[in-house]
């Protein structure tokens, strides 16, 4: 306590809370919640560390690391949505669609065979696709914002929605890296750091974080997105524009779905209409982990990178060891639970 | 005779088939404590809610200092001087005080960062945010940085006054203010009202509880049934002359009743 509350009034003193370690503890995590995240990601690779040495090998990590991108770029995404106490399940539907646009632009008509206007400038192609995503984002958002429907309900309709207009402009064809541009390609591309290797992909992956979680702590945008996230009713009183606010958030979403896009070409070397189903949910439960709050106004974006790498290097964890694909899944959701229970708990913090 | 700085003539308010205000008339003088009581269902908080920018009247004149105002947002009225605290406090419990304060009118750099880059100017609204809690004489709260949500109820509600209060507003709404919370508490909120009446405030108090009325109103405006019942003072009506107004026990002649500045 600073001297200043030493020499408050009688009044302001009964205001003051008796301070056990376990509420100080819980007071920490409510007010930084990303570090709840950060030790059981310390403690992860710690723990598989030490039982697997092949686990902290350079190679290993830089895999684990470069596995990260695309759900940990899709994760902001999920993020910035979820701490407007929304959900976005339709987040891998749009990215596939967006990718699937952006390599059908971009290779030849033969190629593509669905897309008479195919064929022309790569750039051009990633530009409209990410436009495309962008677009996708905004009508998640006009849906919610304009008509007032739930968040949950509008993007598992437009889930299904870009799913099916995948396979209607782009059919299931599989468009493989060879037959497009190869600067498409240059985000799964990298350079090494001493014994460990870095894609631009995740530089991209990073530039985002940045700039989000920036926008985030320093701009009126961000703290708005916070009061919406927290009490839609008071932000509204308190003179915010809560449409307004709502709207950029999934617009800004689509544009990372879009950019994850271009990601995921580099990343998987091809652009496939089938790269990930769960990619939607695998989202949700990054962000969880991270200690965003699914009720929204809490959490830091940081917490989605953390709770990204946590679901990886489980998984990698396990799968060193020897355990069974379906253990490893299983273990995951046992993960969210507890990372839901956490969150449960550190909201208690009560006067 | 004094212009009223708020006056409303003949509003109503509908809900669906509910009419919650049914052609009310207001008046609020400068500098004046006026309280407004009336039953539950007699459209207090419609009525405030109006001025607040919360709501647009259906139909109606409402004007600020003598202009015709037609609010939309809470940010109009707040453009023109009106602030309110509302019952719910409408504060963002994740957020720090001095976020609070500045909720909806951040203050950016002057630097490249905040012209280009948006970047709030922090440090200044801290800063600033410290004076307001420390002018009003609450500046009891430990740190400015600290999440609303640790705030016990009666700071949380001198946070929401002080954020009414700090932005050059000449008038103050309160709804409910001391509903939530326990005496001691709403003493200090009482006090604090006087305090920004000393300040050269204008305050509308909602409250059900009578004694605090009479403890800080100039003057009181009864509502009852959407509409204006009476307008009476601490002095010239009783407590249960008041009680009899608000459920339609006493009617009182236009002569008797207090339209005019104490």
């Amino acid at each position: 306590m600073s001297e200043k509350s030493s020499s408050k009034s009688g009044a302001a003193k009964e205001f003051e809370l008796e301070m056990t370690p376990l509420r100080r503890v819980q007071m920490t995590l409510h007010r930084y919640p990303w570090l709840s995240s950060l030790l059981v990601l310390l403690a992860v690779v710690v723990a598989f560390g030490t039982v697997n040495e092949r686990f902290l090998l350079p190679s290993t990590i830089s895999l684990m690391v470069q596995q990260t991108v695309i759900v940990g770029s899709l994760a902001i995404a999920q993020a910035l949505i979820i701490l407007t106490a929304g959900i976005d399940l339709s987040i891998g539907s749009i990215m596939i669609f967006g990718q699937m646009l952006m390599a059908n632009l971009a290779v030849f008509v033969v190629a593509s065979n669905v897309l008479p206007i195919a064929g022309q400038n790569p750039y051009l192609a990633m530009v409209l696709g990410v436009l495309a995503a962008t677009a996708a984002g905004a009508v998640n958002g006009f849906l919610i914002v304009r008509f007032g429907l739930p968040p949950f309900i509008v993007t598992l309709g437009t889930w299904s929605v870009f799913m099916g207009l995948t396979l209607i402009f782009f059919k299931a064809r599989t468009i493989q890296g060879p037959e497009m541009p190869e600067v498409m390609l240059t985000l799964g591309e990298g350079f090494s750091v001493g014994p460990f290797f870095v894609t631009y992909g995740l530089l991209v992956m990073f530039a985002m974080y940045f700039v989000v979680a920036w926008s985030l702590r320093n701009t009126a945008w961000g703290k708005h997105v916070y009061a919406v996230g927290d009490d839609p009713n008071a932000a509204t009183l308190s003179g915010i524009n809560t449409n307004k606010v709502l709207f950029s958030v999934y617009l800004v979403a689509g544009l990372i779905m879009g950019i994850t896009a271009i990601i995921t070409i580099g990343r998987v070397g091809s652009a496939s209409p089938n790269v990930d189903p769960m990619l939607n949910l695998q989202s949700i439960t990054a962000v969880v982990i991270g200690g965003i709050s699914l009720f929204g106004g809490r959490g830091a974006v940081v917490g989605a990178l953390i709770g990204s790498l946590i679901v990886v290097a489980v998984e990698m964890g396990l799968s060193l060891a020897g355990v069974d694909q379906a253990y490893r899944t299983a273990s995951i959701g046992v993960l969210v639970i507890i990372a839901v229970g956490i969150d449960q708990w550190i909201r208690k913090v009560k006067v | 005779m004094t212009e009223p700085i708020v006056k409303a003539r003949g509003l109503v308010k509908r809900f669906g088939s509910v009419t919650a205000l049914n052609g009310t008339d207001f008046d609020l003088f400068p500098g004046e404590v006026l309280a407004v009581i009336g039953d539950n269902g007699a459209g207090k908080s419609s009525l405030i809610k109006c001025f607040a920018g919360a709501h647009t009247p259906d139909e109606g004149q409402m004007w600020v200092n003598g202009e015709e105002v037609v609010f939309h947002s809470t940010q109009d009225a707040r453009r023109h001087g009106v602030e309110t605290v509302f019952q719910t406090l409408a504060v963002a419990p994740a957020l720090d005080i001095a976020s609070n304060l500045f909720l909806g009118r951040e203050e950016r750099k002057k630097s490249f960062m905040g012209t280009v880059f948006r970047q709030l100017d922090k440090k200044g609204m801290r800063r600033k945010a410290a004076e307001h809690l420390e002018s009003l004489g609450i500046s009891t709260l430990q740190d400015i940085t600290q999440a609303v949500e640790t705030l016990s109820g009666g700071q949380r509600q001198a946070v929401s006054v002080a954020r009414a209060a700090a932005f050059g507003s000449q008038v103050i709404i309160l709804d409910e203010p001391t509903a939530a919370l326990g005496v001691r508490e709403s003493a200090k909120v009482l006090d604090l009202i006087k305090d920004l009446k000393d300040r050269g405030l204008t305050v509308v108090l909602i409250s059900h509880n009578m004694p605090q009325v009479y403890e800080v109103a100039d003057r009181i405006h009864v509502q009852r049934l959407g509409k204006r019942a009476a307008v009476v003072t601490p002095k010239s009506a009783s407590m249960n002359d008041s009680v009899g107004l608000m459920t339609g026990a006493i009617d009182l002649p236009d002569t008797e009743q207090q339209l005019s500045p104490v």
